[in-house]
C-alpha cells in the first residue's frame, strides 16, 4: 500500500489526501459528486470540480449532498458526497435509511474528521456512523492509500450494495505526500433507475424485510474484511507490544516503534476479529492506537481480548510520536521522561477578522448596544465573540442561531426580562440550515432580531460559492437567491426587512436599535462582499494624521487588523481624573480603503493621503 | 539529521507565503527522489493566525509531524514566530529568522506584550541562528512578495541537496505560471542566499 519510491517520475505526484480523493473519484468513473464546504474536507470537491467529466456541485448542506449522491446512485451512476465530521450529523437522516435500502451505483461518503479541532466546534469520531448505519468504513493513512481506497470503495459499494464510508482526518486530508497513479478514468455504465418499490420505497412494510438483509450484509462484510489486503500485518522483531491501529495513527506508531509488530486496519469496520485474535496470540501485549474514540478497543475487549489503549493514551486530540512515547514506553517497563526543552512564552495569535471585513460594522454596532443576548452561528462572524467586540454569546451548530434565539425568547429567565434577543448568521449558514429556524420563529410568533450578514461567500472555508453568491462551484453564473424576498416569503413583514450597508456604522447602530425595539421578528440584511474574495474592490488606503489624532481609541474598537496602537498616554484632567489615550496608526499595506474607521473618527484624523508628489530628477549628462 | 531524514519547520502568519515556501521545499525534495510529507494546520490561518508547516523528507517518511526538539531547520517568517517555535529545533539545528515584527490586535490592544527583543532571545538560546531583514531585501528588489523566495534562498545552503536545485525548482515554477516574475525571483533567491550566511 505504501508509495513506490522508484516509480516513474511522471507518475509520482505530491498530493494532499483531498486531491487524492478527487483523482481516485475521476479514475473510478464517478458521475456525480456533491458537498458542502467544511474544513478539512473543502478541497475534495474543489479538486473534483477540475474534472469536466464529473458533474459536481456545492449543495446547500450535507444532507442535500448525500441525497443528491443517493439519487445518482439509484440511476446506476457512481456518486460521491464529501463533508467534514459535523456534516455527518446533518446528513445522517439520509444515509441511515439508504443503508437499509442499499444502493445501485457505487455510493461513497468521504468524511473528514477535524481531530484536534483546528477549525471546528467539536471533535467527533465518524467511524461510529459505520457501526450505527451498518456501513463499511475504510481508513486511509496517507494520500497514496486514499487514492487506492477510494477506488476500492466504489467496487465494494456496488458488490455489497451498500454506501461505503471513507474516513479521513486532517492529517490525511491536508498532508501532501507522494502518490503514484496507476490508471486513467474508467467509464462507468449507468443502467438507469430500475423501479422496484419494495426496494426503494422505505415504508415500514418494505423496510422491515430489509433489516435481516442488512445484518446478513454485515456478516458478509466482516468476512470480506478478514480477507482484505487493506488489513495488513507488519511483522516486527520486538514482540513485547503489538499495535492494532488505523488511519494516520499507524504512521505515528511506525515512526515511534519501528521494530514492533503492527496490525494495520485499512478496512476497519467490520473489523477482522479472527485475524486480530491470531495477531494478539503472537505478542505479549496488544495496544490499540486509534483517533479518537476507543471503538476498536471496545470491540476487541468485547471479543474477549485483553488489550491496552485509552487507559494510557489520551481520549481526545491528535496523536503524534510525542504523544505515543510517554504513553507506551511505561508499558514496556521503560520509564520515559519528556525531555526538558527551553519553553518560549510568546503571546497567542488568535484568528481575527480581516481588514475591511463587512462583519466589522455589525459587530461595532452590537458591541455598542447594551442589554443584548447575541445568539451566534458557525462562520467567520463567530470571531465576534473575541476581542475587541465581545459581542457573540453562543455558537453551537450550523443554523442554530435563529432557533436557539427563538427558544431563549420563549424561555426568558429572570435576567433576560429586559434583554433583547439577537441572532447573528451568515448567508451560507442561513441557506444551509438557518431558514427553517426563521420560518419556525415566524410561525410560532417569536420575537428575535436577526442579523443576516450576507458577505456573498462561505468565508471561513476560503470563499466558496453558495446559492446567495450568483455563482456555482465552477465559477459559472448561477441563479442568486434574493434574501429579502425569501425572508418575506417565510413571513417576515416587509417593514421589518431592513437592508443595510455594514460599512455605514451610524446606520448600522441605528437600525439595530430600531429593530430590537420591535415586538416581532425582524431581519437586517447586510450587503458587502467578503474582503478576501474577488467581489471586493480594493480602494486606496487611509492614514492617520498624527497631529489631528486625539487618542480617543474609537477606531481601535472597530477591531480592524490594519489599525494598531502607535502610542499610549495618560493625561490628567483639571478634575484630577486620569484618562488613558490611545493613538492609532493604519498599516498602508493592510488597509483596503473601506472607510469604516473614518466614521469612528470625530476629529477627522483619518484621511486618504494625497497622491505621492512626483520628483523629477534632472540628470545633467542626459 | 537522523536516519537520513530532514525535518524542516516553516512558520509565520497566514498570508506570508509559509505554505508556498513549504510546498517548494517538498516539491524539490520529491524531485530529488526522496519520500516526502508536508503538513500544516491552517484552518483559520488566513485570518491572522499562526501557520506552521512541517516538511519531512528522507528514504521513507511515516508520521507527517515534526515533534518538539526534532526539527533540523526552522524557517521563521516573523521574529516572534521564530521564537515561539524554537523548542521544535534540535540543539544541532539551524534557525533562519526574518526580523519582521507583526503585532496582532490583541497585542496592540495592550492585552499581551510583544517580546522586547525576540532576535536577542533567539541568539541566546545556544543554537545556530541567522537573522536578517528579508523585507528590506524584497523592497530593494522592488516587490514585497519576494520574501518567501528570499527566505528559501537563505536556507538553501543548509539542505542535503545543492542550493541550485531548490532555486531551479522555484524559478521553473515561475517560468511556467508567471514568466515575468522568474528573473526577479532568481535574484531574490541569490540575495537571500547571501543573507543567510
Amino acid at each position: 500500500m505504501n508509495a513506490v519510491v522508484h516509480a516513474q517520475a511522471e507518475n509520482r505526484h505530491l498530493l494532499s489526501g483531498n486531491e487524492a480523493v478527487a483523482r481516485a473519484a475521476w479514475e473510478a468513473g464517478v458521475q456525480v459528486a456533491a458537498a458542502y464546504p467544511g474544513t478539512p474536507a473543502t478541497e475534495i470537491l474543489e479538486n473534483i470540480a477540475l474534472y469536466p467529466d464529473i458533474y459536481s456541485e456545492w449543495s446547500v448542506n450535507e444532507k442535500v449532498a448525500v441525497e443528491v449522491a443517493i439519487g445518482a446512485s439509484l440511476a446506476g451512476s457512481r456518486a460521491l458526497a464529501a463533508m467534514k465530521h459535523v456534516g455527518m450529523n446533518v446528513a445522517s437522516d439520509a444515509f441511515m435509511t439508504q443503508s437499509l435500502a442499499g444502493v445501485a451505483g457505487g455510493l461513497v461518503i468521504v468524511v473528514a474528521d477535524d481531530v484536534g479541532l483546528s477549525s471546528s466546534q467539536n471533535e467527533q469520531d465518524s467511524r461510529y456512523w459505520g457501526r450505527f448505519g451498518h456501513m463499511p468504513v475504510l481508513e486511509p493513512a496517507d494520500s497514496q492509500e486514499t487514492y487506492e481506497m477510494v477506488k476500492q470503495a466504489f467496487a465494494l459499494s456496488e458488490e455489497y450494495e451498500t454506501p461505503v464510508i471513507v474516513r479521513m482526518t486532517t492529517r490525511v486530508c491536508h498532508v501532501k505526500a507522494m502518490v503514484t497513479f496507476s490508471g486513467e478514468r474508467t467509464a462507468h455504465h449507468a443502467p438507469g433507475f430500475q423501479k422496484n418499490p419494495q426496494r426503494w420505497v422505505m415504508t415500514p412494510a418494505n423496510a422491515k424485510p430489509r433489516l435481516p438483509l442488512m445484518h446478513q450484509r454485515d456478516r458478509m462484510l466482516r468476512a470480506v474484511s478478514e480477507a482484505s489486503s487493506l488489513n495488513e500485518v507488519f511483522k516486527g522483531s520486538d514482540r513485547r507490544i503489538g499495535f492494532v491501529t488505523s488511519g494516520p495513527a499507524f504512521m505515528h506508531v511506525r515512526e515511534t516503534f519501528p521494530d514492533a509488530p503492527v496490525f494495520k486496519l485499512g478496512f476497519s469496520h467490520p473489523a477482522p476479529l479472527d485475524r486480530i485474535r491470531a495477531f494478539a496470540g503472537d505478542v505479549d501485549t496488544v495496544a490499540v492506537v486509534e483517533e479518537t474514540e476507543p471503538l476498536l478497543e471496545t470491540e476487541l475487549r468485547a471479543a474477549g481480548l485483553n488489550v491496552r489503549g485509552k487507559d494510557v493514551l489520551p481520549r481526545f486530540g491528535e496523536l503524534a510520536p510525542s504523544v505515543l512515547r510517554p504513553a507506551i514506553k511505561p508499558l514496556l517497563g521503560e520509564p520515559y521522561e519528556v525531555p526538558a526543552r527551553p519553553q518560549s512564552s510568546v503571546f497567542p495569535r488568535p484568528p481575527t477578522m480581516c481588514a475591511s471585513c463587512p462583519h466589522l460594522g455589525p459587530y461595532f454596532a452590537l458591541s455598542h448596544i447594551r442589554n443584548l443576548n447575541i445568539i451566534g452561528d458557525i462562520g467567520c462572524y463567530t470571531l465576534g465573540a473575541g476581542h475587541p467586540w465581545n459581542a457573540l454569546d453562543t455558537c453551537t451548530c450550523m443554523g442554530a442561531s435563529l432557533s436557539m434565539a427563538h427558544g431563549m425568547d420563549k424561555g426568558r429567565g429572570e435576567s433576560d426580562e429586559k434583554k433583547h434577543i439577537v441572532a447573528v448568521i451568515g448567508d451560507s449558514t442561513f441557506l444551509h440550515m438557518g431558514m427553517q429556524g426563521l420560518l419556525n420563529m415566524i410561525y410560532n410568533r417569536g420575537n428575535v432580531t436577526v442579523l443576516l450578514l450576507d458577505n456573498r461567500s462561505v468565508g471561513m472555508t476560503g470563499g466558496q460559492e453558495n446559492p446567495g453568491t450568483g455563482q456555482d462551484l465552477h465559477g459559472l453564473p448561477a441563479p442568486r437567491v434574493d434574501f429579502a424576498k425569501l425572508a418575506e416569503a417565510l413571513g417576515v413583514r416587509p417593514e421589518r426587512i431592513r437592508m443595510a450597508d455594514p460599512y455605514e456604522l451610524p446606520t448600522m447602530v441605528k437600525l439595530v436599535r430600531e429593530e430590537i425595539k420591535m415586538e416581532e421578528p425582524s431581519i437586517i440584511i447586510t450587503n458587502r462582499p467578503c474582503s478576501l474574495t474577488d467581489r471586493f474592490e480594493h480602494l486606496k488606503s487611509y492614514e492617520v494624521l498624527e497631529d489631528k489624532c486625539t487618542g480617543c481609541g474609537n477606531c481601535i474598537d472597530l477591531g480592524c487588523p490594519a489599525i494598531s496602537v502607535s502610542r499610549r498616554e495618560t493625561v490628567t484632567a483639571k478634575s484630577g481624573k486620569t484618562k488613558a489615550l490611545v493613538f492609532a496608526r493604519i498599516d498602508a499595506n493592510t488597509c483596503t480603503g473601506c472607510h469604516m474607521c473614518v466614521e469612528t473618527c470625530a476629529p477627522e484624523a483619518i484621511v486618504q493621503p494625497p497622491p505621492a508628489t512626483r520628483t523629477i530628477r534632472i540628470h545633467p549628462h542626459d | 539529521m537522523t536516519d537520513g531524514i530532514t525535518n524542516i519547520l516553516v512558520v509565520g502568519i497566514g498570508g506570508q507565503g509559509v505554505m508556498t515556501a513549504a510546498e517548494m521545499l517538498a516539491r524539490t525534495a520529491l524531485n530529488q527522489g526522496y519520500d516526502v510529507k508536508k503538513t500544516e494546520v491552517a484552518g483559520m490561518a488566513q485570518r491572522g493566525g499562526v501557520v506552521s508547516s512541517h516538511v519531512r523528507f528522507g528514504p521513507k517518511i511515516y508520521s507527517p509531524q515534526i515533534d518538539p526538539g526534532e526539527a533540523d531547520l526552522l524557517i521563521g517568517f516573523e521574529a516572534a514566530e521564530g521564537l515561539r517555535w524554537l523548542p521544535y529545533l534540535r540543539p544541532s539545528g539551524v534557525a533562519m529568522v526574518n526580523t519582521l515584527r507583526l503585532t496582532p490586535p490583541i497585542v496592540s490592544a495592550g492585552l499581551y506584550d510583544y517580546p522586547a527583543d525576540p532576535i536577542a532571545s533567539l541568539a541566546s538560546a545556544g543554537i545556530e541562528v541567522h537573522t536578517f531583514d528579508a523585507g528590506a531585501i524584497a523592497d530593494e528588489l522592488g516587490n514585497s512578495k519576494l520574501v518567501n523566495t528570499i527566505m528559501l534562498g537563505a536556507i538553501s545552503d543548509y539542505l542535503p541537496f545543492p542550493s541550485e536545485v531548490l532555486k531551479a525548482c522555484i524559478v521553473e515554477g515561475f517560468r511556467a505560471y508567471k514568466p515575468k516574475l522568474a528573473e526577479i525571483n532568481a535574484q531574490a533567491f541569490d540575495a537571500g542566499r547571501a543573507a543567510g550566511h
